[in-house]
């Protein structure tokens, strides 16, 4: 249990994705300009990766090392995530209309996102079993979710305050998720 | 003739459309592999290898692949050539694949070579799609070497690894850390950005100039 809670801040605060490990960069920068669809890519990749957590661990329990192919997993894994994608959207689209209105157009996107890939990853490398994977894919989901609201909102308030000329575009936005990166940098005394 | 043009293509990627500096695109690995200068070399390379390999195979395989499934087909041809790369890293340099740890298989979601797959060695012949993955990959290892060595040279006040700064320079940590990642990338595209509008002027007036 004490274990989960540490994967849990771990993964939300301290090692968050976006500010920290560097994964899921381009959607955090490019989907980042309201906080609706801010929230909306969130919650379209806490909904994957969750899954892609689960699906990730059995393929590579039950048919990778049984078989001796590890050296296949990066081929498997992205494979098995954009094979998930797709199967979320028919699914979404038969289930619930308005579920996928509103994650719609952010699922395909999320094949090349490399939060996904990424925690796929690491759950390997850390060799967490089930359900710590599931924990981790989970909350390094909602790190994701949590970075991208708090920078759209700022995006949201910067866009009619009066910057200087050379901020606007990509170089101010860069240099706003540093600021925010170094707030989360604060975080790092949580665990050891 | 057909040299000049591959030149052209060449010397596009690294400078007319630089992948990071122009498309932005490829910012994971940018941000994350920009502590060191030699990891950032590293890291291009390895990308430049990708690079050049999908985009020789999927544009020799063009007329062959279906329009529907050709993004699947990528995947798989990208996959393969950096399940290579890592693989070959993991047995002759151990150290770097440490360093670069899960980013070398991440080079599969690179949207670089995505986008080179799709734009370029789809619609166009081997030769020119070698050519194109060359300069991107130079391109990307071009800005990812100069961030890293800025980084480095701040932030421990070596370069690739030698001491180049005064004893007495006291390393600013920041540049280290992820959150310099950010402002320093955003510091260098805003001198990127600030250069090419001045070598834009220049043509302009120099074109403006000789009609005159």
């Amino acid at each position: 249990m004490n274990n989960l809670l540490l994967i849990i801040i771990g993964s939300v605060l301290v090692n968050n994705f976006v500010m920290s490990q560097f994964l899921g960069i381009c959607p955090f920068l490019g989907v980042s300009k309201k906080t609706e669809t801010a929230l909306g890519m969130g919650m379209a990749v806490t909904f994957v990766m969750t899954i892609a957590s689960l699906f990730t661990y059995l393929i590579e329990t039950w048919l990778l090392i049984p078989l001796n192919l590890e050296f296949m997993q990066t081929i498997a894994f992205i494979l098995v995530i954009a094979a998930l994608v797709q199967i979320v959207e028919i699914v979404l689209k038969k289930m619930s209309r308005s579920l996928y209105q509103a994650l719609g157009v952010y699922l395909p996107l999320i094949t090349t996102n490399c939060a996904v890939l990424g925690v796929a990853l690491l759950n390997s490398r850390e060799g967490y079993n089930l359900l710590e994977s599931v924990v981790n894919g989970a909350s390094a989901a909602l790190g994701f979710t949590l970075a991208i609201v708090i920078f759209a909102s700022i995006r949201e308030r910067l866009a009619v305050s009066n910057l200087p000329k050379w901020m606007d575009g990509f170089p101010g936005a860069l240099i706003t998720a540093g600021l925010m990166s170094l707030a989360f940098q604060g975080f790092s005394g949580l665990i050891r | 003739m057909k040299m000049k043009r591959l030149g052209q293509i060449i010397m596009n990627g690294i400078l007319g459309e630089n992948p990071t500096f122009r498309l932005l695109l490829g910012m994971c690995p940018t941000l994350a592999i920009s502590k060191a200068a030699s990891s950032g070399l590293g890291m291009g390379l390895a990308a430049t290898f990708v690079l050049v390999f999908s985009n020789l195979v999927i544009s020799l395989l063009r007329h062959i692949i279906p329009e529907k499934v050709r993004i699947p087909c990528f995947v798989v041809v990208i996959a393969t050539f950096v399940t290579i790369i890592d693989l070959v890293i993991k047995a002759f340099l151990p150290s770097m694949s440490a360093t670069l740890g899960i980013y070398i298989p991440l080079i599969v979601v690179n949207c670089i070579i995505f986008a080179r797959a799709e734009a370029f060695a789809f619609k166009n012949p081997p030769v020119e799609s070698i050519a194109d993955g060359l300069g991107m990959g130079l391109g990307f290892t071009m800005a990812l070497t100069i961030l890293a060595s800025i980084r480095e040279i701040i932030g421990t006040g070596t370069w690739f690894g030698m001491q180049i700064m005064p004893e007495s320079y006291i390393p600013m940590g920041i540049a280290q850390n992820p959150s310099g990642g950010f402002i320093f990338l955003g510091l260098l595209l805003l001198v990127v950005n600030a250069l090419t509008k001045y070598f834009e002027r220049r043509k302009r007036e120099k074109a403006e100039g000789e009609i005159a």
